[in-house]
């Protein structure tokens, strides 16, 4: 989509009047590379993803190379989102889920990675793809759905069939039920894309009228601007953390099948 | 009409989904302040709550606003 509308104006719309707010989202390819006839290039998009694995790692290893009692402040960084994540599971999946903790942390701090590095200047917003959030939360709703069959078996499909209601409208309520269960990996998916690509294409819109109003009709608006990347700030903390509470929710569900 | 102008139209018209994200998040908000002030000492347990139920009806919105982005660029 971005491709294709980018080709159109490019960074600058096609009468050169504003900027294009698309032409962020634009996927460039950096290495050209095909694997058995499968467009595999090293794009833009895959070197933020490997910055972002990087720095988690980086950081997680740094921090914690002394393990010290009394924790620096780099460490005391690492412990708070290590405590962050760990409550997450314990309040919404139970001790029992804490098994799975490892991979809400990875999910928790890559889409944290992707989404705080969107946030600096000329930098591109991965999770403002939908196929990577989708891909995300895909993974999410098979690998939850694995788990419920083989923690219960058979018997997971009662999840779909509400208790303490009439025989009568239980046909149509599971129907209900299992629609509502498989628009989850979209509803997870485009909340964290929509998010992401409206807050950039609203930061990138708005910065141009300031741009266009001049020094001395801008300061103001520039001002509100600052707002807004503190407000895009929160908000790419707050859709990593929704996306993990969410993860953790339908776990709970798929172990526990409270109904 | 020209398939281009109801293009815009149908667009423009998809954005409306945000007036149920406006009430949805104003409602979660003022709520959560009213009940908080009510009884400060369980509000923090329920910050959780609060911003999940604000992504939530926030979500809604935005599924009107990837409408508006499909009629615009996909068709």
């Amino acid at each position: 989509m971005s491709e294709a509308y980018a080709a159109e104006g490019g960074a600058h719309g096609a009468e050169g009047g504003l900027p294009n707010p698309m032409h962020q989202f634009e996927i460039k390819r950096l290495i050209d590379f095909e694997l058995f006839g499968v467009d595999a290039s090293f794009t833009n998009s895959a070197l933020f993803m490997v910055i972002a694995a990087c720095v988690i790692t980086l950081f997680t290893v740094y921090a914690m190379r002394r393990r010290a009692l009394v924790p620096s402040r780099m460490q005391s960084v690492a412990e708070l989102s290590y405590e962050f994540v760990a409550n997450m599971v314990r309040d919404n999946v139970g001790t029992d889920g804490m098994k799975y903790f490892p991979f809400v942390f990875t999910l928790f701090m890559f889409v944290l990675a992707l989404n705080m590095l969107g946030m600096l200047p000329y930098s591109f917003t991965v999770t403002s793809h939908i196929i990577v959030t989708f891909a995300l939360a895909a993974f999410v709703f098979l690998g939850v759905t694995l788990i419920g069959f083989f923690k219960h078996g058979v018997k997971f499909l009662k999840f779909f069939v509400p208790s303490g209601v009439p025989v009568v409208m239980l046909p149509l309520l599971v129907v209900i039920e299992v629609i509502s269960y498989l628009t989850r990996p979209l509803s997870l998916s485009v909340r964290l894309f929509a998010n992401m690509m409206a807050g950039h294409t609203m930061l990138k819109v708005f910065g141009a009228f300031v741009v266009a109003l001049g020094v001395l009709g801008g300061i103001a608006p520039l001002a509100f601007m600052v707002a807004f990347t503190g407000l895009e700030i929160l908000v790419a903390f707050l859709q990593a953390y929704v996306f993990a509470i969410l993860t953790c929710i339908y776990l709970n569900d798929a172990l526990h099948m409270h109904h | 009409m020209d398939p281009s102008a109801a293009k815009l139209i149908g667009a423009g018209l998809a954005s409306i989904a945000l007036v149920g994200a406006g009430i949805g998040i104003g409602t979660i908000f003022g709520n959560y302040l009213q009940g908080a002030l009510r009884n400060p000492s369980a509000a923090p347990g329920q910050f959780a709550n609060l911003l999940l139920g604000f992504a939530l009806a926030e979500a809604t919105g935005l599924f009107g606003l990837v409408v508006a982005l499909i009629i615009l660029f996909v068709f």
